[in-house]
């Protein structure tokens, strides 16, 4: 793999940046791997990428049937942060932060992760008593948090409006120092390119149509385009698509896939240093390195796998986006999309194995799975590499909606990502 | 958005009138001290989820107020039928989860 570097910019710049390598191969797939994954999202060339290098297990197919990280890679609104309630949650958002923190070294590749801090903000008093219990519940799990009050939400963002007349009044905040944004094309690129470095087959356009089981084992997949390909373990990380993939094996999930939707302002001058989120108004912003503003919605309440959200969700993203930031009432929008997010009961994710041997899912990220991809793809390869779920993710087997051990995060999650 | 068919009100109204409220025609079991975890876990937790045909409950929330059945497509979004609590659609025989129909792939 050609290292990038500042030096290399350089030495390109004399030949026009005409001679660069492809950042990753184009290979056709073989017909045995010791692990397929299926869903060449950031997940899922996470979880490669940790399996050749922590697990040193290279005979890896990826299989996509779009292109790498065009799904909810692509439409998130980049959001990383780590301070969930709960102790399960919190340790498994904490180790993805932890990754977050060396990233771009460890993939020589820029990833953008930006600790600009992100503020939860209360609107009233039970919100305040909630972030008050959440934010102690983080110190105690040796993750940052504050507690902002009215004005000091305000020296942070001006342009907030902290009115006593605002329609939502911002009575204070959670505060994550830590947490921020960062670039979710380069993430899946970042990955898909130290994944391939270490001989990780990435196969493009190859949609699994089938998963073939032989004595309650899985064998193999399926695929449209290449027919058959075997494998030693199969890993499903297909987000919206997880109940369509596990129907194949007759297994059904606890999970609902829903469209959510975000959209991006024409690009401006930085106005919002830091990301704001409210879960009372059902809106987060952030300013993007390009100027634009991005701003993300609630889910749409029905089922849907059609990329494409309601217009009323729209609507009331963007009026609550106004009644914090009136500032931005001429700002005109720039483009929409939405994405299908598979969501848990609980509001956590899947990361289990299931009743068919050597199947496992990595799914139910719901709303907020980008800020979990480098932990999630960490611990789903330890769990793929030795058959056994990792013991971070033990508390997320789909084990726990018979037990009733449901780890209820919707506080935290509501409108996360 | 959706034009939604009430078929209590009898009339087609705005998106914005109705909630959905997720999968139809799941049954309560009748006896739940007799169920074990697992069943009951499927009862409260496990939904079909298909990408395609989907009987789902909606519910007329600033209109009639009253729940019922929407046969709909989740992936071409068009809806094929709706229909009140308790009947069964008109147009399509494979909906799932009607008349013990298995459940579509």
């Amino acid at each position: 793999m050609q290292s990038y570097s500042s030096f290399g910019l350089l030495k390109h710049a004399l030949s026009y940046h005409e001679q660069w390598q492809r950042a990753w191969r184009n290979p056709t797939p073989k017909k045995h791997y010791d692990v397929v994954i299926v869903g060449g999202g950031g997940h899922g060339l996470a979880t490669a990428y940790y399996l050749a290098k922590v697990h040193g297990i290279t005979n890896v197919a990826v299989l996509e049937k779009g292109y790498l990280g065009g799904g909810n890679t692509a439409r998130n609104t980049t959001i990383v942060r780590s301070n969930y309630l709960w102790d399960e949650a919190a340790h498994l958002y904490e180790h993805s932060m932890k990754l977050w923190e060396g990233l771009s070294q460890d993939l020589n590749f820029n990833v953008m992760f930006s600790q600009r801090g992100v503020l939860n903000l209360g609107h009233n008093l039970q919100d305040m008593r909630d972030i008050q219990r959440r934010v102690a519940a983080n110190r105690l799990n040796g993750i940052d948090g504050e507690i902002l009050d009215t004005r000091q939400v305000q020296e942070l963002v001006p342009i907030l409006d902290c009115s006593q007349q605002a329609r939502f009044p911002v009575l204070g905040a959670s505060w994550q120092p830590r947490a921020g944004v960062a670039r979710h094309d380069a993430v899946a690129w970042g990955y898909a390119r130290a994944a391939d470095a270490l001989g990780v087959d990435l196969i493009q356009q190859c949609e699994v149509i089938d998963i073939e089981t032989e004595d309650g084992a899985a064998t193999g997949v399926i695929t449209k385009q290449h027919g058959r390909i075997t494998a030693g373990r199969i890993g499903c990380v297909v987000a919206g698509n997880s109940s369509v993939l596990a129907n194949m094996v007759g297994l059904k999930l606890p999970l609902e896939s829903h469209p959510l939707q975000a959209m991006v302002s024409e690009p401006i001058k930085p106005i919002l240093d830091t990301v704001v989120m409210s879960n009372a108004v059902h809106g987060y912003i952030s300013q993007s390195d390009k100027g634009d503003l991005v701003i993300g919605a609630g889910i749409d309440g029905y089922n849907g796998y059609g990329q494409r959200g309601s217009y009323h969700t729209i609507e009331h993203t963007v009026q609550a986006i106004l009644e914090l930031f009136p500032i931005f009432s001429r700002v005109r929008m720039n483009r929409q999309w939405g994405g299908i997010v598979d969501t848990c009961p609980d509001a956590c994710p899947i990361i289990s194995d299931t009743p068919v041997e050597n199947l496992f899912f990595n799914c139910g990220w719901g709303t907020g799975g980008f800020k979990a991809t480098p932990g999630s793809g960490h611990v789903f390869a330890a769990t793929l590499a030795k058959g056994v779920v990792h013991e971070l993710a033990k508390p997320f087997s789909l084990n726990r909606f018979k037990t009733g051990a449901l780890i209820d995060e919707h506080g935290a999650a509501g409108v996360a990502h | 958005m959706f034009s939604i068919y009430c078929p209590y009100c009898e009339e087609h109204r705005s998106e914005e009138e109705f909630h959905a409220k997720g999968q139809a025609h799941i049954a309560r079991p009748e006896d739940p001290d007799q169920c074990t975890d697992a069943q009951w876990g499927e009862f409260l937790y496990v939904r079909d989820n298909p990408k395609g045909l989907h009987s789902e409950q909606w519910y007329h929330a600033v209109g009639c107020r009253k729940f019922f059945n929407v046969l709909r497509d989740t992936q071409s979004y068009v809806i094929h039928d709706t229909y009140k609590v308790g009947e069964q659609p008109s147009s399509v025989s494979e909906a799932p989860g009607v008349s013990q129909a298995k459940s579509t792939s």
